[in-house]
């Protein structure tokens, strides 16, 4: 708690973080990477790519790993981004995703 | 309690009173919110406001957006070649106005970063406490004598954003005769979408091929190679549209003569019959008012982290306007990468909570070869805190074994959701 008060008041003073400061929302900001195409909160709109929102955990993160180990047949693009990222962050990814309440994506409005 | 919300911070750090933080945190944004203004509404700006407010509801936040719709640059070469229709392309900022965020249609004109105000063509002021910058590009016609007029421009058009110049540039590739000649000049790198130009040849080739066979194309790239894909565009143009494109590298432009409607390079000249020149770009005028540019007289350094501008405390910059990390494109899925590592960050100093110390970003850039085969780029990149910059992950990423009707239908989907990341 004390380390938490100083970081907060350094931020807020301006002065740089330390290294060890732990974002509180890791997970959420790494997941974030994948929704430009899997949709906001993994709430895909039309379904494709797929929704992730509500999926088991266990089923994400085998489904990432066999991308990342390349062992998933006719893929396209998702061996090349899994491979970007960490186990860890694989796993945070997997767990954010099944923590979401699935459900249909809100899609950006027709201007006319 | 008067006290503003830069004063409550100072006062909060002062007392080191991190449980008050979360305390004043409610769910709704209340007269003593605090305030986030962000100008542009594109794909940098909108997807920023958007998880903002999705993220810390509590946040007030305000778009100060001069278009009164938003038009997609990503898809819009399609429309050159009549594949899709530019309507299909423009969408309302009313799904952001229901989620709460305020969409002011006005020019922002002005910075004050000491009073921590947005000054507006309207004549009005906005304050904030962190100020988001995402204008895009604007174009650099200084050494293009034949350009400088505004009748020039539009005659030769660049057709570079997304909305009134697309419309124009496929009219005049309608109205152009069977066997006339699309000329078409692009700046070197970088510039705003490293495959589009290349997008944009295969787009007027099947036009072409289509509807006006004995046309002609030639790609006038400044660049020494092609930029982006460069095996997988080969051999499309090769394979789907063979004698009909013919690509000039290292083409130096020199000045276009519109009368003549002539493109000048430094050591040939080459009529046309529809000119298509796209000039050197930098980041967006208010930018450069702002003083956020820091590299090249053209792009804003930021620190990538929070994506807060190196040169302005409490101003953060998005997108293609950015000084670009090594290997990262100036695209539409970066500009939505930036877009939220910025949120988390805002959201994270306003309320005094840590900042991510490893942000991610990916980049997925799909082209068209025809109005269904599409090919894409993929990267994946992550901060290093020994270079302070983002860097590409080695070993991550790549391109397509080929176009294919699949990534056709996920070319689709990735609009689709990255439309509704901004705006939905």
């Amino acid at each position: 708690m004390r380390i938490a008060m100083i970081g907060a008041a350094m931020i807020a003073a301006g002065v740089a973080v330390p290294a060890r400061a732990q974002d509180p929302n890791h997970a959420r900001n790494i997941a974030a990477t994948c929704t430009a195409c899997h949709g906001t909160e993994g709430r895909s709109v039309g379904g494709i790519p797929p929704s992730l929102a509500g999926q088991s955990k266990d089923y994400l993160l085998q489904a990432l790993k066999d991308f990342k180990e390349g062992k998933r047949a006719g893929t396209t693009i998702m061996h090349q981004h899994a491979k970007g990222y960490t186990d860890q962050q694989l796993e945070l990814i997997a767990g954010y995703f099944s923590s979401m309440k699935a459900g249909p994506g809100a899609a950006a409005p027709a201007a006319r | 309690m008067t006290l503003n919300r830069r004063e409550f911070l100072k006062w909060v750090a002062a007392s080191g009173g991190a449980a008050a933080v979360a305390g004043c945190a409610g769910t709704d944004a209340g007269p003593g919110a605090a305030k986030v203004v962000v100008i542009g509404g594109g794909y940098g700006g909108a997807t920023a406001a958007r998880f903002v407010k999705l993220w810390a509801p509590d946040i007030d936040v305000t778009v100060v957006e001069r278009n009164t719709e938003f038009v997609s640059c990503p898809i819009s070469n399609l429309v050159l070649a009549g594949n899709t229709e530019l309507g299909g392309l423009t969408m309302s900022y009313e799904g952001l106005r229901k989620r709460g965020i305020r969409m002011v249609r006005d020019d922002a004109v002005s910075v004050d970063p000491a009073a921590r105000q947005v000054r507006l063509a309207g004549g009005s002021t906005l304050a904030y406490d962190r100020l988001i910058v995402s204008p895009g590009i604007d174009f650099i016609y200084d050494q293009i004598p034949g350009l400088q007029s505004t009748d020039a421009q539009n005659r030769v058009l660049h057709a570079w954003k997304a909305g009134a110049q697309t419309a124009a540039l496929r009219k005049q590739l309608e109205a152009m005769r069977d066997g006339g000649v699309f000329v078409f000049h692009f700046p070197t790198a970088p510039y705003r979408c490293p495959p589009g130009p290349y997008e944009r040849v295969c787009q007027v080739a099947d036009y072409f091929k289509r509807v006006k066979p004995k046309s002609k194309i030639i790609v006038l790239d400044s660049n020494p190679d092609i930029t982006s894909k460069a095996g997988l565009f080969r051999a499309a143009w090769k394979g789907m549209y063979p004698g009909l494109i013919d690509y000039r590298p290292n083409s130096e432009l020199a000045d276009v003569d519109v009368k003549g409607m002539t493109v000048r390079l430094t050591f040939d000249s080459v009529k046309g019959d529809v000119l298509n020149v796209v000039p050197p770009h930098r980041a967006g005028d208010i930018a450069q008012k702002t003083g956020l540019i820091t590299a090249n007289q053209r792009w804003c350094g930021v620190d990538w982290l929070t994506m807060e501008s190196v040169a302005v405390k409490g101003v953060h910059v998005l997108a293609d306007a950015t000084l670009s990390a090594p290997a990262m494109p100036k695209s539409a899925s970066m500009a939505n990468q930036h877009a939220k590592v910025c949120a988390a960050a805002v959201i994270a100093l306003i309320k005094g909570q840590p900042v991510n110390q490893q942000p991610m970003m990916m980049n997925t850039c799909y082209s068209f070869v025809d109005g269904k085969n599409v090919m894409h780029v993929a990267s994946v990149h992550t901060y290093d805190a020994a270079q302070k910059t983002m860097v590409a992950v080695k070993g991550a990423g790549g391109v397509s074994d080929k176009a294919s009707e699949l990534e056709g239908t996920y070319a689709w989907g990735w609009a689709r959701n990255i439309w509704a990341e901004a705006l939905g």
